[in-house]
């Protein structure tokens, strides 16, 4: 408990004063223990001994234990005595207190150990920066003196550059004055030369004059014989007509020859302009296969149809016969335009390879191959699948098209069949109904003609046999022919009349009968069997009594 | 390949005649004109001096000899040996002398070039043109000798006339833009006229027949200017060789450069094919030997054989570069000539002297370099095909064509340095000439294939 210079006592009796000494004798005594602040008072168990004696001795020992109480309380320690101002101690509060400083002792020591190992550290850090921050500086000296050096260097070379520069001013200066030198010589020399030539000349006048004056008889030519001209032509005189000739001539043949090289540019002109178009032909039909891309469609659409266009225009014409500019202009920048795309497209597909070489070599491209086999192996499954499908419907098909084994399905399709069956013949039904129905409203309608015809002809009857009453009357008055008596009853009025017949002349009968044309046929079979019968009757009275109850009979049969 | 045997020879003066039947040489004085195909002599004509000039006439009937010392021009007929004709100029003197394309007038230039004085051998009429141009082709004939420039030269300007080679009639007459004119040439079609400037400007003109400047032409200034000019035969292109080494090419349609060829000193194209002369030692055969040596053996013992090989690209030549301080250097393209088919062009950098560089017009290419032991002396293409006979000062005579090249040795005894060759018309031979003889080289039909 000495040593501890951080624990102050404010406020001591004159106990506290002894211990105090006896602490100030503490502190002189180990001089260990004074060195250095940190280290830790761990005297050897015989000073322990010593010290610890030091404090309370047998004669202090109240002193001490009331010291010690309270400085335990004051460090918040319960009381060491029973009672407070008592004198009895207790020994556990004791124990306890005991422990509880025991406690804190190892705390301060493992606090104190760790603040020392902090300040280790703290301390081993401060070299580091220490060292570090000696190192940087000596860094920045030396980088300081580079930079100095390097800006001395590129001072140097400054001035070099701005030298050469200098010096390569001084030489253009060199150069455009020897150039001028050279030039101001030249004319000095023109001009020498020229002064010299003009002396010159006029020597040489001079001179001809002087051999022109002389008349030199040596200059002759001496010939044997004349020699005739090469062309066996006779020599002409020079006149303006020849010399008008010769200008003809002459630009005869400048324009022959023009017109020669104009020919051969024009051939030329025309294979270079086929060949351009084959080109063109040819560059066209490379480049449709972008049209399918869509990206593309948009740069190429209008291009291509003007492209179009211009193929269409220049096609029209016969191109190659025309040289004006615009479709020199239009052919080569329309090949041109081609030629752009069709490099593009070439381009664009080299990258295309270049990419996939270089997917190529990716691993990427693995995983991609393995989904890439995965899928066909999926499409294969599914088309082997579909096959089947295939396969069993074509089965079954085939089964209910060949034999129907199974009665259930038979019956089904029977069904199914009664049922077509059925409602077509329903159909069939409706429509027979209402054909019927026609039939018999036309057979009723038929009937009742019929029933009126035989109710006409009844009257008609009934006339004829009146009238040939009345015939047969008058005639009989002359003969007193017999009656015919013997007539059903319901035809007594025909038979009267057929008596009659037998001498009316059947031939007025007839016309009557024809002329009744509309009535159908039957009638006019019956006036006809009437004619006969009463032609009959004419001859033979009782037969033709007979024969017309047979023939109305046989009438009445047929009207039915 | 035949070989006659060398006849003697003055002055490089051996010449063909256009028909190709006859040959003339002079020996000092004497005019010999022989057969071309066997060198019998045929005729034997004397003149009055050492002559200088000799020309046929186009018709190969007439010879003219100029004698300019004594200013005298001697017209030989070979129908007709006994004919003669003699044109003394007197005091007036003599400089040039040529024949009018339709062989019955000769153009003599007196000295100082006072003037040109038209003689003519069928009338009595005598004409002058005043003024000629003292310049190294100032006269200049179409091809079908329709036409005739002259290049004048008055109060310090320049001037071309034309006539009308028929009735000499003057034509045309215009003035060029020229410092100093330096030759004209007609465009082988006859209706184009190149005129250019002295070596100290580059410039060429270019005139249409009727007189008129179709185009002009300049490469650059200040440095020495165009050497030498050639059209090609079919009147398309104009090859332009100057003094800095490159030949341009113009064409015929727009009159712009269209192509521009380089002679460096070193070759990398791998396009090009070089090929090197390389010497061959000569195999003599030991049993031979004899003393004293016959000539024949001599000469087989000095000559030597050389054959071509082909160089690998990248291939250097001897460069040379002339003497600052001098006038008319030893730069620049000083040969130019196109093949008759107008498909090569051969050329000769006279920086680089042992080397004809020969192009492809076609494709405007450098197809084959031929690089000689010896400077080049001169070179003349077959006038029917592609094939280039080159000789180089000694005696070998080098052709090539596309097929391939080859080096003659021709067979004389002694000294045969070949300075000059000439093609016959036909291309089937060719006169070799040195300063003191010439031979005829008569080639088989399929040679060098």
């Amino acid at each position: 408990m000495g040593d501890w210079k951080t624990v102050t006592v404010p406020v001591l009796s004159s106990d506290s004063k002894n211990i105090f000494q006896y602490t100030s004798e503490k502190k002189i005594s180990p001089p260990s223990m004074n060195s250095q602040v940190l280290r830790l008072p761990l005297p050897s168990s015989k000073s322990m001994h010593s010290f610890f004696s030091a404090f309370c001795t047998e004669e202090n020992i109240e002193q001490s234990i009331s010291y010690l109480n309270r400085e335990l309380t004051t460090l918040g320690f319960p009381s060491i005595y029973v009672e407070p101002k008592g004198k009895e101690l207790n020994l556990i509060s004791i124990i306890n207190c005991m422990n509880e400083l025991l406690v804190q002792q190892h705390k301060n020591l493992r606090a104190q150990e760790e603040v020392e190992m902090q300040h280790l550290k703290l301390g081993s850090d401060m070299d580091h920066l220490q060292n570090s921050y000696a190192k940087l500086k000596e860094q920045l000296e030396l980088s300081k003196r580079e930079i100095v050096g390097l800006q001395e260097r590129d001072r140097q070379l400054q001035s070099k550059n701005r030298n050469l520069h200098q010096l390569l001013k001084n030489e253009k200066d060199e150069v455009q004055k020897l150039q001028n030198i050279i030039s101001s010589r030249a004319t000095q020399y023109n001009h020498d030369m020229k002064r010299k030539e003009r002396e010159y000349n006029k020597l040489k006048e001079r001179l001809h004059q002087l051999v022109m004056n002389k008349k030199d008889k040596k200059i002759a030519m001496e010939v044997l014989n004349y020699v005739g001209r090469a062309d066996g032509k006779r020599g002409a005189w020079r006149t303006d007509k020849t010399e008008a000739r010769n200008e003809e001539e002459m630009y005869k043949v400048l324009l022959s020859d023009y017109e020669q090289r104009q020919k051969q540019l024009l051939v030329e002109n025309a294979e270079l302009k086929k060949v351009l178009q084959q080109m063109k032909k040819e560059i066209i039909s490379l480049l449709p296969p972008q049209k399918q891309k869509p990206k593309e469609r948009s740069e190429d659409g209008p291009v291509l149809s003007d492209l179009e266009e211009d193929i269409g225009e220049l096609n029209k014409e016969n191109m190659w016969e025309l040289s004006c500019e615009t479709v020199r202009e239009q052919l080569t920048n329309s090949i041109r335009k081609q030629w752009r795309m069709l490099k593009n497209h070439v381009e664009k597909l080299d990258n295309q390879v270049s990419r996939v070489h270089l997917r190529a070599l990716d691993d990427k491209d693995v995983i991609s191959r393995e989904d890439h086999e995965l899928e066909t192996e999926k499409l294969e499954l599914e088309i082997q699948q579909c096959k089947e499908m295939i396969k069993t419907q074509q089965q079954l098909l085939q089964q209910q098209l060949m034999s129907p084994c199974d009665d259930d399905t038979t019956l089904l399709l029977q069904d199914c069949y009664l049922l077509e069956e059925r409602e077509r013949l329903q159909e069939e039904w409706r429509l027979f109904r209402e054909q019927k129905k026609n039939f018999e409203k036309e057979r009723r309608s038929f009937t009742e003609a019929a029933i009126r015809l035989g109710l006409e002809r009844k009257a008609f009857e009934e006339d004829r046999g009146a009238w040939l009453k009345q015939q047969f009357l008058s005639m009989s008055t002359d003969h007193k022919h017999s009656e015919n008596v013997t007539t059903s009853s319901a035809f007594l009025g025909s038979s009267d009349q057929d008596g009659r017949l037998l001498n009316s002349t059947s031939q007025q009968r007839k016309p009557h009968c024809t002329l009744s044309g509309p009535v159908s046929a039957e009638p006019c079979q019956t006036s006809q069997y009437i004619s006969r019968n009463s032609s009959n009757a004419a001859s033979k009275k009782p037969a033709g009594d007979s024969k017309p109850n047979q023939w109305e009979e046989s009438d009445e049969g047929e009207i039915e | 390949m035949n070989f006659s045997e060398p006849c003697r020879l003055s002055g490089l003066l051996g010449r063909i005649s256009p028909d190709g039947r006859c040959l003339a040489s002079c020996v000092q004085y004497r005019l010999i004109v022989r057969d071309a195909s066997t060198l019998q002599i045929l005729q034997l004509y004397t003149c009055l001096d050492q002559i200088q000039y000799v020309e046929w006439s186009s018709d190969s009937l007439f010879i003219l000899c100029a004698m300019y010392k004594r200013g005298i021009v001697q017209v030989w007929s070979l129908e007709q040996p006994d004919w003669h004709c003699k044109i003394d100029e007197g005091s007036a003197g003599l400089v040039a002398s040529c024949w009018s394309p339709d062989g019955r007038h000769i153009l003599n230039t007196t000295e100082f070039h006072l003037r040109i004085t038209v003689w003519s051998l069928c009338t009595k009429s005598v004409s002058y043109i005043k003024y000629p141009k003292a310049c190294q082709q100032g006269i200049a004939f179409t091809k079908d000798g329709r036409y005739m420039a002259v290049a004048e030269r008055r109060d310090c300007k320049d001037f071309v006339s034309l006539f009308v080679c028929s009735d000499w009639q003057l034509l045309r007459h215009f003035d060029t833009e020229t410092q100093d004119l330096f030759g004209i040439e007609w465009a082988p079609n006859g209706c184009v006229l190149a005129v250019w400037d002295t070596c100290l400007e580059y410039k060429i003109l270019l005139y249409s027949l009727d007189g008129r400047l179709l185009s002009t032409y300049r490469a650059y200034e200040w440095f020495l200017g165009i050497k030498s000019i050639a059209w090609s035969p079919s009147s398309q292109f104009l090859a332009i060789g100057s003094y800095d080494e490159k030949v341009r090419i113009l064409n015929h349609v727009t009159w712009k450069k269209i192509a521009e060829f380089e002679h460096p000193a070193t070759v990398a194209n791998t396009k090009t094919v070089v090929y090197k002369e390389v010497e061959k030692p000569s195999a003599v055969e030991m049993e031979r030997l004899s003393f004293p040596p016959t000539r024949a053996l001599a000469s087989t013992l000095f000559s030597t054989q050389s054959k071509y090989d082909i160089s690998q690209v990248p291939v250097s030549f001897q460069y040379i570069k002339p003497v600052a301080d001098r006038a008319n250097p030893k730069m620049g393209i000083g040969m130019l000539a196109f093949s008759p088919d107008n498909c090569f062009l051969a050329t000769k950098n006279d920086n680089i002297p042992n080397a004809v560089w020969i192009w492809d017009i076609q494709k405007l290419k450098l197809s084959v370099v031929l690089e000689q032991l010896c400077a080049i002396q001169s070179f003349q293409w077959d006038p029917r095909q592609p094939r280039l006979a080159v000789c180089t000062g000694n005696s070998k005579v080098y052709l090539w064509s596309p097929a391939g090249c080859v080096s003659v040795q021709v067979p004389v005894e002694g000294d045969f340095q070949i300075v000059s060759l000439c093609w016959h018309p036909s291309g089937d031979s060719m006169a070799l000439l040195s300063k003191e003889n010439f031979c005829m080289c008569y080639l088989e039909r399929e040679e060098v294939k």
